[in-house]
């Protein structure tokens, strides 16, 4: 039976984890190559590496971690941030990423996602969208992405672009809820739900995790495929085996191995 | 001894490479090479052949390494080398792939390729994320690998799956809404639907049981 997944996030910033990992002892918990081991050997089922890396310069580093990750951890890798063409998609699977993972670009572009697609396999592609209630009390929700760190409206539904982008060829999506992503609230259900049922393809419910019932509420309720955390595990508030083990515990599937 | 991951543009042949050397540490001595070079892969002990994206885009990719799909023939059919197909690349030995098209396979083990229907239509495409395997028979490729529901897990990320003819390749399933193809033998070549270089210890172990096989 296929497992729902469990994936920690990490935030790269010129080649450094922006919030370390501190649930273990680590010679170095800035290294996300050092951060990606401990994951990997917490029974994580996926990792995703966000590169928030701002100055073109810098924009290499996050290759070489890729690089370095994929050497040391046969576990499947995610990686975003910053991915604007065909040229960046490869770089980044060349350098040992599983899926890649476009957001502005494709709100820009939309035929970006079928390009890479067509190039490199549906399989590989994530197309992830910071979603934004919208709609006002009483009305039927609506979402809105939001570019730029949620900071700016794009006026294009959410569900309605769900489904454009995987008509194109996105694999996978990665959704994230603006109004819960920092708050601990939990998901955004009714927006993941939403998504989910629209697509065909699975979805990973971002934003809001603070607590390990809502990775629950974001499997049953919301429809996701799977989760995707980052403060609760990088502070050791959870492990990745008690969220683990509470989904199981809620009757769904898991892998416990580690 | 050597083995050889044959290299023709499809994508992360890296993962292989480490994975394999990883599980060479238990088997000994493996110069593990990524080539598009025939004559490497004439003279390797083992070969692998992996594969992400499109089975027209793969086919097409082996096909513009000169001389690569002659190679693979002496070498897998003609010295009897142990082969290792991934993913796209064990799709690629069936007679013919059906996304997108139909497009011609290598015809080394009967059956095609086509798109994955759960019975449940409320299943995700692609198959994407850890699930177990179910035995069809005993191989050496899965020796001590706990298998079934209590087993371990492998990595599947596909939308198509091989479709055998000859009951008697098959090693393994793994359950998706119905049964999917997910280990495959025949003589000296074999392969996986999943992604072993991904799966970490059922990975691990099944690629160290490749580089002991003798068949």
């Amino acid at each position: 039976m296929l497992k729902v997944r469990v994936i920690p996030c990490l935030d790269v910033k010129d080649g450094r984890v922006v919030k370390g990992v501190q649930f273990v002892d680590l010679r170095d918990a800035g290294d996300p190559v050092e951060a990606a081991r401990a994951y990997d050997a917490a029974g994580a089922d996926e990792l995703t590496f966000l590169d928030i890396t701002a100055s073109h310069e810098n924009r290499g580093t996050i290759l070489d971690v890729v690089q370095r990750t994929a050497e040391q951890c046969f576990m499947p890798l995610t990686v975003g941030g910053g991915v604007r063409t065909v040229d960046d998609v490869r770089t980044l699977l060349h350098a040992g990423a599983d899926k890649v993972a476009i957001n502005t670009a494709a709100v820009a572009r939309r035929a970006f996602v079928g390009e890479a697609a067509e190039k490199f396999g549906e399989q590989c592609i994530v197309v992830a969208i910071d979603a934004k209630q919208v709609s006002g009390p009483g009305e039927a929700p609506r979402w809105e992405i939001f570019t730029h760190g949620g900071r700016k409206p794009t006026g294009i539904d959410v569900v309605q672009y769900a489904r454009e982008v995987v008509d194109l060829g996105a694999g996978e999506l990665l959704l994230t809820s603006m109004d819960r992503d920092g708050t601990g609230r939990g998901f955004d259900t009714v927006l993941t739900r939403a998504v989910s049922d629209a697509v065909h393809v699975p979805v990973i419910a971002s934003g809001g995790v603070g607590t390990l019932d809502h990775m629950v509420e974001g499997i049953r309720e919301g429809g996701a495929s799977a989760v995707l955390a980052a403060s609760i595990f990088h502070f050791g508030t959870f492990t990745v085996r008690q969220a683990k083990e509470r989904l199981a515990e809620a009757g769904l599937p898991v892998r416990l191995e580690t | 001894m050597t083995v050889a991951i044959v290299d023709y543009g499809s994508g992360n042949l890296h993962s292989a490479a480490k994975a394999l050397e990883r599980a060479a540490l238990d088997t000994g001595a493996e110069r593990v090479v990524v080539t598009s070079d025939p004559d490497v892969v004439r003279g390797a002990d083992r070969v692998v052949l992996p594969g992400v994206g499109a089975f027209a885009d793969c086919r097409r990719g082996l096909d513009a390494v000169p001389g690569m799909v002659e190679a693979l023939e002496d070498t897998v059919h003609g010295k009897g080398r142990p082969f290792l197909g991934i993913c796209v690349g064990l799709q690629l030995l069936a007679e013919r792939g059906l996304e997108h098209g139909t497009t011609q396979g290598l015809g080394w083990i009967k059956g095609e390729v086509d798109r994955i229907t759960p019975a449940d239509p409320a299943l995700k495409i692609p198959h994407m994320g850890w699930n177990t395997l179910v035995p069809a028979r005993p191989h050496p490729l899965l020796d001590a690998i706990p298998v079934g529901e209590g087993g371990l897990h492998a990595y599947f990320v596909h939308s198509y799956a091989f479709q055998l003819a000859d009951p008697a390749d098959l090693v393994a399933t793994t359950d998706y809404g119905g049964t999917i193809t997910a280990v495959v033998a025949r003589d000296n070549v074999a392969g996986t639907q999943f992604h072993p270089e991904k799966s970490q210890r059922l990975g691990l172990a099944l690629l160290a049981n490749f580089l002991k096989w003798r068949p």
